[in-house]
């Protein structure tokens, strides 16, 4: 297939997938900032949803403080944020519409059907809290329909597992920054990782990443900062963690890797991370540094999409 | 203005026996019937994305062309001369580039006079001699035909470059089908639905000698932005072929390849959609982002088909066309089938006189314009329009033809007073591939929305119709 195909797709599925986890983030936020502030604490929560969606510097050449207003509108719909809600989906239906021969009908459909009905959304903003969280609903819902209209739909030849890499990867980096964040924000002394934990403060990441009720599921324990580490770096079974990022990205460029009858620099390095990441420990981690561990993730993890872009997109 | 012969009721209330089963159904659907479906077609065509660019109309970036839920019908009578008329004019038309690029019999014919063609910017020096495959030049023809009463089909224009519009051809006859499945039922519509099929053959059959036993064929685009990109992914998804752009491909030891995910692949045949300007920055505007550096020494080399051929624009010039007739005559010593409009040549003193004189009734176009941009339409323009455009015609006579005002035939059409008949025009797509041509029975009818127009462009306000032909 084009190179250029291949590349749209991969920033389409990018698109999408880094517009659910604003939304998710942004719901996340609203909750944890609706309680008391005894039980938050003097951190603030709106400056760390910057910082987990990779805008912290940005948002400051437009804002005098980061507050509900000013943050929500940065993330959702300013068109001055080039990784705003807006902006993702604008830039994920440019796409589609730049690769709608290697789309099926439907994965079109959702793109540009939720484009649609977002522009009305855009124009006005939202009137309230209820508006807001309608609004975040449907993004997270858009999410959901494309990749499973894709899943259903889609032939499972080099423009399906192009379009995984892109979900992954972005995927991979959504969850390493929120743990890098809040990581940081919790428990700003290294001695004191794994201590003692603000329950609604996990919450609010579990809930970024939707693992609620999965992280139950999983520990039948309430919630152990250790434990939340664990499932999010290294439990294979929950499809945001990073482990099984790379199983699927690891095994999408396997196949990638069969259809071409070679495999190249991208197969290796992601074969690497993802062996690094089944053979550690918690408790490894923990001595090693969770802060330098997640920061090494997600310098390998960008490195895999330079290679990636290398080997096929260009 | 007399009253214009109308497709479905003649020149008066005698119904024409191919609209009596849509004349019934039309007695027997509640007009809100109608309304609610034309509601629904609007809403699957927004969903679908089937939209267009207006250039310059940066409010409205993507915007839908009005479809009109009641078909054109046509007899399988009507269609059957149209099609012989088609093929004679599109077969003549390859034959005058063969000859313009080689030989110019017709030149020395004295039939067209030579500055005609080499003072036009169209005209490109770089196709002369240069051999193309099966001598096919125009592969895709979109020929605007008018009528003006029952017996006659009047070419308007042949576009002989990159005629666009197929793509509503086909997601007309879609929609209308799953709107209207009872009407259809009432009728023996020709289909249109294996056009896709035919092009492929038709650009496959003009493969490169040097191509393998299965060529490779891409659409070139020029990119999202271009008013037509959604007939460019919709038709290259149909043919099941790669949409690329100049930046896809590369040219190496004057063979064609584009980049793909697994390396660079030699393509063979391009449907390119991109204006010959823009082909080869090294040949021709060294600005253009669009295109291919290299592209026009691979043709020269004969590694590369490109469809439609460069330089066809010398065969669908507005100035060209008041010799089709003659042109026509001269390779096939056959009358012409389609008539032409009877055409003043502003260059020609004689008629520059005659059109000055009767500016208030006439028809002015400019010789290079498209997309019913910069033309004069007497009956309906003001005095100080017209005067200005005298100012623009005698100092650049050369730049323009005058055509009478043409009563086009008229078809109904729903309008917010219910139905009404409106103005019509249809372009059929003829294919030529290296065995035979093609047309697919039906087209594009366009539409002027507006009462008592007769401009049917779509960046102009016009609407389409799904067209039918009957079957006997």
């Amino acid at each position: 297939m084009l190179s250029r195909t291949a590349e749209n797709l991969f920033w389409l599925a990018r698109y999408v997938e880094r517009a659910e986890y604003l939304a998710r983030t942004i719901d996340a936020t609203l909750r944890v900032t609706a309680l008391p502030a005894a039980y938050i604490g003097k951190t603030n929560e709106w400056d760390s949803a910057l910082l987990t969606a990779g805008v912290g510097a940005a948002f400051y050449d437009h804002y005098e403080e980061a507050n509900e207003r000013n943050v929500v509108e940065y993330l959702s719909f300013s068109s001055e944020n080039p990784s705003s809600i807006k902006n993702c989906i604008e830039s994920a239906r440019l796409n589609s519409r730049s690769v709608r021969t290697a789309l099926t009908s439907e994965m079109w459909d959702t793109i540009n059907s939720s484009w649609i009905e977002l522009q009305a959304v855009w124009n006005k903003g939202p009137a309230n809290r209820e508006e807001l969280a309608k609004f975040l609903r449907f993004v997270q819902e858009t999410s959901l329909r494309f990749d499973g209209s894709a899943y259903r739909t889609m032939l499972r030849n080099d423009a399906y597992w192009f379009s995984r890499l892109g979900v992954h990867l972005e995927r991979a980096d959504n969850t390493a920054r929120i743990l890098d964040v809040k990581y940081h924000m919790l428990l700003p002394e290294e001695e004191h990782v794994g201590g003692p934990l603000d329950y609604y403060q996990w919450t609010s990441i579990l809930r970024s990443v939707s693992a609620t009720t999965a992280y139950h599921w999983v520990y039948r324990e309430t919630l152990k900062p250790w434990l939340i580490a664990d499932l999010l770096i290294l439990n294979d079974t929950l499809p945001r963690s990073l482990a099984s990022c790379y199983s699927n990205l690891v095994r999408n460029l396997d196949q990638i890797g069969v259809a071409y009858g070679r495999q190249g620099a991208a197969q290796r390095h992601a074969r690497g991370i993802r062996n690094r990441l089944e053979h550690s420990h918690m408790d490894d981690i923990f001595q090693h540094g969770v802060h330098e561990f997640i920061q090494e993730f997600l310098a390998d993890n960008s490195r895999l999409g330079e290679i990636v872009t290398k080997q096929y997109l260009i | 203005m007399a009253v214009a012969f109308d497709e479905m009721n003649g020149l008066g209330e005698d119904l024409r026996p191919a609209y009596q089963e849509l004349s019934r159904w039309l007695k027997e659907t509640p007009p809100d019937a109608l309304e609610y479906r034309r509601q629904e077609a609007e809403l699957l065509f927004r969903r679908i994305g089937i939209t267009f660019a207006v250039y310059g109309d940066s409010e409205a970036q993507e915007r839908l062309i009005p479809f009109d839920v009641i078909p054109r019908i046509m007899s399988a009578t009507e269609w059957t001369l149209l099609e012989k008329g088609l093929k004679q004019r599109v077969l003549a038309l390859n034959m005058f580039l063969k000859d313009i690029y080689h030989g110019r019999d017709i030149l020395r014919a004295n039939i067209i006079p030579e500055d005609l063609i080499f003072q036009n910017p169209v005209f490109r020096p770089e196709m002369n001699g240069q051999d193309v495959p099966h001598d096919i030049y125009v592969h895709i023809a979109g020929i605007d035909i008018i009528r003006t009463d029952p017996d006659n089909f009047i070419v308007l224009e042949d576009n002989a470059r990159t005629p666009s519009g197929v793509s509503y051809m086909l997601e007309n006859r879609e929609i209308m089908m799953r709107l209207f499945p009872d009407l259809f039922s009432r009728h023996r519509v020709a289909p249109v639905e294996r056009y896709p099929d035919e092009l492929l053959s038709a650009l496959r059959s003009v493969a490169p000698h040097s191509a393998s036993a299965e060529p490779t064929v891409a659409l070139m685009t020029p990119g999202v932005y271009n008013s037509a990109y959604y007939e460019h992914s919709f038709l290259a998804d149909k043919l099941g072929i790669e949409l690329v752009e100049g930046r896809d491909l590369i040219v190496k030891n004057d063979e064609v390849f584009m980049r793909t995910t697994e390396g660079l692949k030699r393509v063979d045949v391009i449907y390119r959609r991109v204006d010959d300007d823009f082909l080869d920055p090294l040949t021709f505007r060294p600005d253009s982002a669009l295109g291919v550096p290299g592209l026009m020494s691979a043709y020269a080399a004969g590694n590369i088909t490109l469809a439609n051929a460069v330089g066809t624009g010398i065969a669908d010039d507005k100035a060209i066309y008041s010799y089709m007739p003659d042109i026509v005559k001269f390779y096939l010593s056959e009358e012409p089938i389609l008539k032409n409009v009877q055409t003043w040549r502003c260059r020609e003193a004689q008629d520059l006189s005659y059109v000055l004189d009767n500016l208030a009734d006439l028809v002015v176009k400019e010789v290079h314009g498209s997309g019913g941009y910069g033309m004069l339409i007497g009956p309906a323009a003001t005095k100080a329009t017209i005067e200005a455009f005298r100012d623009k015609l005698k100092r650049e006579p050369e730049g323009f033809i005058a055509q009478p005002t043409l009563a086009l035939s008229t078809c109904p059409t729903c309008t917010d007073k219910g139905l009404a008949p409106r103005h019509v025009d249809l372009r059929p797509f003829v294919l030529t591939g290296s065995s035979h041509t093609t047309i697919v029975p039906g087209g594009l009818t366009r539409v002027a929305l507006k009462e008592g127009s007769l401009v049917v462009n779509s960046s102009q306000g016009g609407g389409t119709k799904d067209t039918w032909i009957l079957s006997e």
